[in-house]
């Protein structure tokens, strides 16, 4: 079996594995995810409606309301985070939301996850080391 | 991330654990943002008021926990002190007179005042408002702040010429106990400038005009700073702040110049720091209408149930020229008004009998919260309308409800009337 690495940034250290969710577009914490379940509950969003817990959320990163890493930290504490975060675009909002949801979490990648990942590849994130594995495709 | 030696010793514990966990916090959030160092501030908002919700997944309901886990991040429950930062509580989930009529239960009723008095006693200011600088809170030109809220951020930065970033809930808890947060992102004077020019041909005359111009703009630009070429009427506070919240909710921007009448740019070079825009882009009367047409999209049935005035929260202002479009009039039996305010000019607004003439036509003036932040409305409500450019981007997602956009005296016609009449003029 192949298996494909991507290197980069790791931002909050540890390891895990999990089926990939993959959006081209930013997400909204406040208002676009409801914690509870952690689901994307904004209404014009590509994942309107699905669950990224135990997920490794692959995304552009945050945007919308400063409420983003309370959302995050919610989820967390509600037993519904991701299980690890990828994104690509850096600004308040994600950096302070990975710190919260404390799960392993990479940027700066050496190629594109967004296009790299797709929803359903099982990947595992070592943000220790910085590195993104698709361990197995959806084919 | 270099630490000075008062921020190592707060690091170490020489004030406490809580100042610990609250510097751990502000490390591992600039580390991840890639800062060099911290920042001194001496203004800092944030949202730490916390029902039954927060507390009951602390495993903990004391007030103490829910601050630790909730607005430090930390690792355990810790006694909290006194915050150092001047510190200020933002809109809240509840309108402490008016709980009832937002569908609050009394028991979650006292969680929130039970966490205000926590609040207040470890000196954070009670505000309660979106828009701290329209009571007290106007930081200078210059000045290093720690905000949340996003129309708040974009309204100081540009308005007034201070800087901060969007921060949140745990970042602005740990800037309050430290006076301290990351040196990045607006912070620093090169990152300051223009990145998209704007050239406006369209008159922007009222309000409504402005909610357009910054919703369309924060869709092109999308986290840029928009410089904006060709503003030939002054704008008002009102004005700037429905563009800036509009500019913040559908794009992200923290950041704008209007040259000559914002704080940083007297002319369009300076704007743009002498450099040429990365990108420039022409707002015309066909994006405006298309714009009025995106933000009414959601609406469909003609009856509005509840007309929202307030987002952000209303000035004296607004609330007097709502009382005067109402004079003689009464809302319908079958619509509601709501108008939202910041507590201290709620209290104005009555002395001003402003409170009573609403009530007198059956309209209600409100404070401390908005149905979006708190998540309410008037039982049944299906469609609501407003002035508020933000406020219809987010209510119909959040409440599942249709939302009509125009002006002000389109949405008192429609409380009066109980029927949607706006287009765009």
């Amino acid at each position: 079996m192949s298996t494909r690495t991507l290197h980069g940034r790791g931002l909050v250290g540890g390891v895990a594995e999990g089926e990939a969710l993959v959006t081209t577009e930013a997400l909204s914490g406040w208002g676009g995810v409801e914690p509870r379940r952690g689901r994307v509950i904004e209404l014009r969003h590509e994942l309107v409606g699905q669950s990224f817990a135990g997920k490794v959320l692959v995304f552009p990163g945050a945007k919308g309301s400063s409420g983003w890493s309370g959302m995050f930290h919610m989820s967390r504490l509600m037993g519904t985070a991701p299980a690890a975060m990828v994104f690509t675009t850096m600004n308040t909002k994600i950096a302070l939301g990975v710190v919260v949801t404390r799960v392993p979490a990479l940027t700066d990648l050496d190629g594109d996850p967004l296009t790299s990942v797709r929803t359903g590849d099982w990947v595992r994130v070592d943000a220790d080391r910085g590195e993104l594995t698709v361990l197995r495709t959806t084919g | 991330m270099r630490l000075a030696p008062d921020e190592q010793a707060m690091l170490d514990g020489d004030q406490g654990e809580a100042v610990a966990a609250a510097m751990d916090l502000l490390v591992r959030y600039g580390e991840v943002l890639g800062a060099e160092r911290l920042v001194d501030t001496d203004n800092v908002c944030g949202a730490n008021l916390f029902g039954s919700r927060h507390t009951m997944v602390c495993g903990s309901p004391g007030p103490d926990a829910a601050f630790a886990e909730h607005s430090l991040d930390a690792p355990a429950p810790l006694p909290i002190p006194a915050v150092r930062a001047q510190s200020y509580q933002l809109i809240g989930p509840m309108d402490t007179r008016n709980w009832e009529v937002q569908g609050v239960s009394p028991e979650e009723r006292d969680a929130v005042v039970a966490s205000e008095a926590y609040s207040a006693e470890h000196g954070i200011h009670l505000m309660n408002t979106c828009t701290p600088y329209q009571v007290g809170n106007v930081p200078v030109k210059g000045e290093h702040c720690a905000w949340m809220e996003s129309s708040a951020v974009v309204y100081v930065n540009s308005v007034l010429g201070a800087r901060t970033n969007v921060e949140g809930r745990e970042s602005t808890g740990a800037a309050m106990l430290t006076g301290k947060i990351p040196y990045w992102g607006y912070h620093l004077p090169e990152n300051r400038f223009g990145s998209h020019l704007v050239d406006v041909g369209v008159p922007v005359v009222d309000t409504l005009d402005w909610g357009l111009l910054g919703y369309w703009i924060g869709e092109q630009v999308a986290e840029g700073v928009p410089v904006l070429d060709g503003i030939t009427a002054t704008p008002d506070l009102v004005k700037l702040k429905h563009f800036g919240a509009a500019a913040a909710s559908s794009g992200g921007v923290e950041l704008y110049h209007v040259p000559g009448i914002t704080a940083e740019a007297r002319t369009v070079e300076e704007a743009f720091d002498g450099a040429a825009p990365a990108e420039r882009l022409a707002y015309t009367p066909a994006e405006r209408q298309r714009t009025y047409e995106h933000l009414n999209s959601t609406g469909r049935d003609e009856h509005v149930d509840l007309v929202m005035i307030g987002c952000p929260h209303a000035t004296l202002g607004q609330i007097r020229d709502v009382v005067r479009l109402l004079e003689g009039r009464r809302v319908h039996a079958d619509s509601e008004l709501w108008v939202f305010t910041p507590r201290a000019l709620r209290e104005v607004a009555e002395s001003n009998g402003y409170a009573r003439a609403l009530e007198a036509a059956g309209a209600r003036l409100m404070s401390d919260t908005c149905p979006a932040i708190g998540q309410f409305l008037p039982k049944g409500t299906r469609v609501i309308a407003t002035d508020s450019a933000k406020q219809v981007h987010y209510l119909p997602a959040i409440m599942d409800v249709q939302g009509w956009f125009g002006t002000l005296g389109d949405c008192v016609d429609a409380a009066v009337t109980g029927t949607w009449r706006g287009e765009l003029r």
